[in-house]
């Protein structure tokens, strides 16, 4: 099978969906012309041309609302945030039209738009470039909110969300772009709402996503080699829709569960997820759900001091191991 | 100042030049007796259906806001009389209007009024969420200038998918500074997209005067973008239609966006909770009322030109009223949604779950 980059899976998925339905359209900034700001469309342009790949100003707000606008008409857009964090200057576009239309209009409207982009720390450019939104998002019903982990994730999952006659959030990571993995060379599609256990164990579930899942997987190897701890890790994939009875599945085979997220805390996915375990699966457990979050506050931009403030596999580890004493 | 754009001022009328032959325009002047009486009786529609809407709002039928239409009627009507097949409608919460211009039915409309589950949109929208895709007619939208991207979108559509057409796309002068106006403003008209920008300048945004909130002229911002426009008396349904018509026009048949200004009254508050003392003078309304009342004046012109005689115009206004009593009546008459209802109408795939791709829980309670 061939193995290729994160963002090179993303790209298949763009350049797949785009043959398959000549609705779609890729805009954003930069995507065109300059072949992406992290090289996600490279090459896009010149296959598909400036009809179907469209540089935008910087121009968040407009061009979102163009992009729902326009979704609501027939177009299915494939809307790019350079990041993420800057979903808070077109926040009214996404949370109010995107999110509503459908509830507002009392069904008559529908908005099939995809807006992807990175949503990250780790990078070290500061508080206003490293926010993680996927829990402000995914607490609006009418919008699904997908973060993919791998290579492999990423395509199938992105090919399902621009199918998807429903708004979805596609948050993706530029720590991850990099990244390596097998991805079939043809057609497939994994469903949003359907998390993947990336690794099985007997002594606790590790429940993550998106890049903290990647660490939390790490993590369980150190768990597995220095402390004889074995570690599941249940990766959601999919933030709404939720896949809950994998979570529960785990957790009664592991009967403790250790959530791991690169959220601050309050009001966190982590959250959601530690109340909703307590809820259904209160008598499997055999200790307090524990939860790994960024340390809240601003995201620091001093480099050393950053990686401290996220989730790494160090700090998963004793997170565990503290859990297991 | 001298300039060299394709910015073009229209229409702003010259001092004792005498008024223009708007009748004889060539969006009027085709017109037959019975559709100049249908555009009248649709602008007394409309009134009717407020002010019978504000009775129901004073009875305490109606939740929430209620901004009235009343004093607007000529700018909905004169514009979305000019639609074809492909010309589309958007607008703010100031939007019964346009909903009974395109043709909405007042049931539908005044059931949503009442929170019933036979509104237009179930009573999930209220009163500034009117929506009839149907009749190309996308909202009703609650925040202050976010419908306007929404707007390019749908003319970006048109244009993407190569149907011809246009997007009318409404919002008030109190929406003019907002961000996203003007960034839908630029898109529009870097990508020439077949839209006409139509500011309902009613003078107020809410409480406060056009001279206190924006800087020089609303249409003229639009030569900073290089885009037509214009200015028009809002209140001659004949001048509105004459002067939207080669707009209209520029966006279906040139892909050319413009930027109109309808110049327009509201006679009650920005909404019906507005005590409306404190930022207007009384003798203003009753100016307008008085000399400038869109049906007034249209009546006027309707029976001066032997359209129409004054038993029809009389006949035309019972019906009116009868129609928004009947439309009460429906309301009152129809259920509320259920509880359970809360949830429907939210994802697609979860109102066509035989049609479902995806797993997992798309609601948390």
């Amino acid at each position: 099978m061939p193995v290729i980059q994160y963002r090179e899976a993303i790209r298949q998925a763009l350049s797949e969906e785009l043959t398959r339905d000549p609705n779609v359209v890729v805009m954003g900034e930069e995507v065109g012309q300059f072949n992406g700001a992290y090289k996600v469309t490279e090459g896009l342009l010149e296959k598909f041309g400036p009809k179907r790949i469209v540089d935008t100003p910087i121009s968040e707000a407009g061009f979102t609302g163009l992009g729902i606008g326009a979704s609501m008409l027939g177009v299915r857009p494939v809307v790019e945030l350079m990041f993420w964090s800057f979903y808070s200057v077109c926040f009214d576009q996404i949370l109010n039209n995107a999110a509503n239309l459908r509830y507002m209009s009392g069904g008559q409207i529908q908005c099939p738009i995809v807006i992807r982009g990175p949503a990250n720390g780790g990078t070290n450019v500061g508080a206003t470039h490293s926010h993680t939104p996927e829990n402000i998002l995914a607490s609006h019903p009418g919008v699904k909110v997908v973060v993919p982990a791998t290579p492999y994730d990423a395509k199938g999952l992105l090919k399902s969300a621009i199918r998807d006659n429903d708004p979805v959030m596609y948050l993706e990571n530029t720590i991850l772009y990099g990244d390596k993995g097998e991805v079939p060379a043809g057609e497939y599609l994994i469903p949003l709402g359907s998390a993947d256990t990336k690794r099985e164990g007997t002594d606790l579930s590790i429940i993550s996503y998106g890049r903290a899942a990647i660490q939390s997987l790490a993590a369980a190897h150190l768990l597995q080699q220095e402390h004889n701890i074995s570690a599941e890790v249940v990766d959601l994939r999919s933030i709404r829709p939720l896949d809950m009875d994998a979570v529960l599945a785990s957790v009664r085979k592991t009967h403790r569960a250790l959530v791991v997220e690169e959220q601050k805390p309050f009001c966190g996915v982590g959250a959601q997820l530690a109340f909703m375990i307590q809820s259904e699966a209160f008598d499997e457990l055999d200790a307090p759900i524990a939860r790994l979050s960024t340390i809240d506050g601003p995201s620091i931009y001093s480099p050393p001091v950053e990686n401290e403030q996220l989730p790494n596999p160090q700090r998963i580890v004793r997170a565990a191991v503290d859990m297991l004493d | 100042m001298t300039k060299k754009s394709s910015a073009t001022a229209e229409g702003q009328g010259e001092p004792g030049a005498g008024k223009p032959d708007f009748a004889g325009a060539p969006a009027n002047a085709a017109l037959s007796a019975e559709q100049r009486i249908h555009l009248y009786r649709v602008m007394v529609r409309i009134r009717r259906f407020e002010e019978r809407s504000l009775r129901a709002y004073q009875a305490k039928k109606i939740g929430g806001f209620l901004h009235l239409y009343i004093g607007q009627e000529a700018v909905a009507v004169g514009c979305c009389s000019l639609m074809g097949k492909d010309d589309h409608v958007i607008t703010a919460y100031r939007d019964h209007g346009h909903a009974i211009a395109v043709g909405m039915e007042m049931n539908p409309l005044m059931a949503e009024l009442y929170g019933k589950a036979t509104g237009c949109s179930k009573g999930k929208g209220g009163s500034m969420h009117f929506f009839d895709p149907a009749r190309n007619f996308w909202g009703g939208h609650g925040v202050v200038g976010g419908q306007v991207p929404l707007g390019i979108g749908l003319a970006y559509a048109l244009k993407y998918r190569e149907l011809g057409g246009s997007c009318m796309t409404f919002m008030g002068d109190g929406a003019v500074n907002q961000g996203a106006v003007h960034e839908a403003y630029n898109l529009a008209a870097l990508w020439e997209l077949p839209v006409v920008f139509i500011i309902e300048n009613n003078g107020y945004s809410m409480g406060t005067s056009q001279a206190r909130s924006s800087a020089g002229e609303l249409g003229r911002r639009a030569e900073a973008y290089g885009m037509a426009w214009g200015v028009c008396d809002g209140h001659d349904l004949y001048e509105v239609r004459a002067f939207m018509d080669r707009f209209l026009d520029m966006a279906r048949t040139k892909s050319k966006p413009s930027l109109v200004e309808l110049r327009t009254y509201r006679y009650r508050g920005h909404s019906v909770a507005d005590p409306d003392k404190t930022y207007r003078a009384k003798a203003e309304v009753e100016e307008y009322r008085r000399t400038k009342d869109p049906i007034q004046v249209f009546q006027n012109e309707l029976i001066a030109g032997q359209v129409m005689d004054v038993a029809l115009a009389e006949k035309i206004d019972a019906e009116a009223r009868s129609e928004a009593d009947l439309a009460a009546d429906f309301a009152e008459a129809s259920p509320f949604p259920a509880v359970s209802d809360i949830q429907k109408d939210v994802y697609w795939e979860a109102d066509n779950p035989s049609q479902r791709k995806s797993g997992g829980r798309l609601f948390f309670n």
